[in-house]
């Protein structure tokens, strides 16, 4: 009974930390370049609605629809959705010079309302609706390893091929970032851009492509989230936003290191079920009234981080410099 | 960062650039009004594409759903001017402490804390206290709920410079994550909390003028009035100028830019508490997690944009609370999701944010000489 629980705690923990590592991976890859997105809520509700609608309309259309163009067709709308919602960003702030945090907060509000707007025509008037073809191809397990090796293959091998593609994703970039010419023009570009133009390096391209990809890469959080850990259902949400700023909030947490990602999220997400699974490991009974002081909790740990980090005040924890302000060459 | 003189564009390209940006001297006013009315014009026209596009209805048609749900009718007017009023007591508490460059985006959790204060004075005390004496005890404990609510990262951010945006949109969270434990205490067997005190009526605003909501409308009038002078005319508001401009020049202008930080987000969180006590006695009179509903997010744009001047706020207040009205009256006439409203507030806020940049900067073409362009500008 305690082990059933434990697993399907450590279970549910990846899944949920999986939609965050997507979406702080985005952040983490913007925020390098300088640009402090807060349209990170906006740009999942973007990415998971593109996803989720293109899987739909596909798996409803097709006779015989095959799951691997969903899952293609889902992953290159998602993905380029909240790519366009990064592009209305970069050049609000970039080519623009808005505001960030303004601008980040604008984006979050239209996401959110392009999302659960267009989302409705998809409802039909039901609560809530489905694609289940799409689902299973997403969430299916690896074969083989996570049904014949115990308790370890399962804990190891049942989740969908994303939650492994977000641990690659996070190696891939913590290599970009620290090995790499381009990765290391990016932090230059993040840290000091009058330097890196100096320098050569096109500051503008670079926060650009670091913006608009680092919003495709968030919008894939929201897409595994309706499409694999919410079991392919998509439904009038508020969850997506809060899962969003959780997200940004890992950024924080991971100061700003990829490969801190992973496990910070896990830990998330851990924390974020603690809620369901912790009384029921106790034997405790009436769980729905304290299981709201038991969700406080990620948030409680996150303002701690963040405290600790301040207090500490290493170099190599701290946000990159030139972190929230626009680069305008004339203005050195 | 606007006030700089232009600096000299130097092109260092053999050949000159297509555009070339520089910042502009001076604006004038009419400039400037010229330039944020042609962004409300634009946002309008997408807004109206967007809309007939999503119902293929005739675009006058839809425009004049829009007027209506604003001003068709007295209690329209009224329930349009109640949220304006709501929206932006959270703009005004939000301005001193956007003004000192600190990232408050937690109104939406000190406002919730302000209205869960006020619903428990008129769960556990409406029935034992007088009422100027319960009205007395709510505001305050409100003040007081908001304002623990922003001191708290605003005493890291002083002493430690810990990162306050996240900071305060996490402390949100908390709050709901409050508001819905307390709630499902209060709710006892019932489904929800619904209104309190729905016989005595102990703790709601008193109708004034033959108006339900004529105290809240009056309580931010005043507010904006005092908010204005206070930023305007005091030494605290010219403090909190000084440190936004630079933390370095206050302080060595002797100004305690510690003391300044708690004391500006004191205020700021205390009158969000406010605002949570004018929501929840004077309008919805009871508390949920949705209280607050995103207005605290969107009162961070309307202070931003309004550049911090309370008169302004109330304009762009106006305006997306009219299209907030507008757009959830087409929903409801031709059975959409009230989401429009998001859609429709999210692409006006692009434009407005925008035509920022052509107040700011100018543009220079290449074959047109600098001089006459400069000439045109004064």
């Amino acid at each position: 009974m305690i082990q059933t629980n434990l697993l399907a705690w450590l279970l549910r923990a990846v899944q949920f930390g999986t939609i965050i590592i997507f979406g702080s991976l985005g952040e983490i890859l913007t925020e390098k370049s300088g640009n402090l997105n807060l349209g990170v809520p906006g740009i999942m509700y973007l990415g998971s609605f593109a996803g989720f609608a293109s899987a739909y309309l596909y798996e409803n259309s097709a006779a015989n629809p095959i799951p691997i163009v969903c899952v293609l067709l889902a992953l290159i709308a998602g993905f380029l959705a909240a790519a366009l919602g990064g592009l209305i960003y970069s050049f609000l702030t970039i080519t623009l010079r808005a505001n960030q945090n303004v601008t980040g907060l604008a984006l979050t509000t239209f996401g959110m309302g392009v999302a659960n707007f267009f989302g409705g025509f998809l409802l039909q008037g039901e609560v809530y609706t489905a694609a289940p073809i799409s689902n299973a191809a997403f969430a299916h397990k690896i074969p083989f390893l996570s049904d014949r090796l115990g308790v370890v293959g399962e804990a190891l091998f049942s989740y969908g091929f994303l939650a492994y593609a977000a641990i690659l994703l996070a190696v891939g970039m913590h290599i970009f970032l620290n090995k790499t010419r381009a990765g290391l023009n990016l932090r230059a570009v993040g840290e000091n851009p009058a330097t890196a133009d100096a320098a050569g390096i096109s500051v503008t391209k670079y926060k650009y492509l670091a913006t608009v990809i680092g919003a495709g890469i968030s919008g894939i959080g929201g897409l595994y989230y309706v499409l694999d850990y919410n079991n392919g259902i998509w439904a009038t949400t508020g969850q997506v936003e809060a899962l969003g700023w959780l997200a940004v909030a890992l950024v924080i947490f991971t100061t700003w290191k990829p490969l801190n990602a992973i496990w910070g999220a896990y830990l998330f997400g851990t924390l974020y079920w603690l809620y369901n699974f912790f009384p029921k490991l106790l034997g405790m009974t009436n769980v729905d009234r304290t299981s709201d002081l038991f969700q406080m909790i990620p948030y409680l740990v996150t303002i701690l981080v963040l405290v600790i980090v301040s207090l500490r005040r290493k170099r190599e924890s701290q946000p990159p410099a030139s972190l929230g302000l626009a680069y305008f060459r004339e203005e050195r | 960062m606007n006030e700089q003189p232009a600096a000299k564009t130097v092109s260092r390209a053999h050949r000159e650039p297509l555009v070339r940006i520089a910042m502009r001297d001076t604006v004038s006013f009419g400039k400037k009004a010229a330039v944020r009315a042609a962004a409300i014009g634009a946002a309008l026209i997408l807004d109206a594409i967007f809309i007939v596009i999503v119902t293929r209805l005739n675009p006058i048609a839809v425009y004049k759903e829009i007027v209506l749900a604003s001003f068709g009718t007295p209690l329209r007017f009224m329930w349009m001017v109640r949220d304006l009023a709501a929206l932006l007591c959270i703009g005004i508490a939000l301005a001193p402490a956007f003004k000192m460059r600190f990232w408050n985006i937690g109104a939406e959790g000190q406002v919730l804390m302000g209205g869960m204060a006020t619903a428990m004075c008129m769960l556990f005390l409406g029935s034992k206290l007088p009422t100027p004496l319960l009205f007395l005890v709510m505001v305050l404990t409100s003040l007081l709920a908001g304002a623990l609510w922003s001191f708290i990262p605003a005493f890291f951010k002083a002493f430690w410079n810990t990162n306050e945006t996240l900071f305060t949109l996490m402390m949100n969270y908390v709050a709901i994550q409050i508001v819905a434990y307390a709630t499902n205490i209060w709710r006892g067997q019932a489904s929800s909390l619904g209104m309190i005190n729905m016989g005595t009526k102990a703790g709601w605003f008193p109708k004034l003028f033959g108006y339900d909501f004529s105290l809240n409308i009056i309580i931010v009038v005043v507010l904006t009035v005092l908010m204005y002078i206070y930023l305007r005319f005091t030494k605290h508001g010219y403090e909190i100028s000084v440190v936004g401009e630079s933390e370095r020049t206050a302080r060595y202008a002797g100004i305690d830019v510690k003391k300044v930080t708690i004391r500006t987000l004191l205020l700021s969180g205390a009158i969000c508490g406010l605002c949570g006590f004018i929501i929840v006695a004077g309008n919805k009179h009871t508390i949920s997690t949705n209280t607050a509903g995103g207005d605290g997010f969107t009162a961070i744009i309307v202070a931003w944009l309004a550049k911090f001047n309370t008169f302004y706020m109330a304009l762009i207040s106006f305006l997306l609370i009219f299209l907030e009205k507008g757009a959830g009256q087409i929903a409801s006439t031709y059975g959409l999701n009230e989401y429009i409203s998001d859609i429709i507030s999210g692409i006006i806020l692009f434009c407005i944010l925008g035509s920022e940049f052509f107040i700011r900067y100018k543009m220079i073409f290449r074959h047109k000489s600098e001089e006459g362009k400069e000439g045109e500008d004064k």
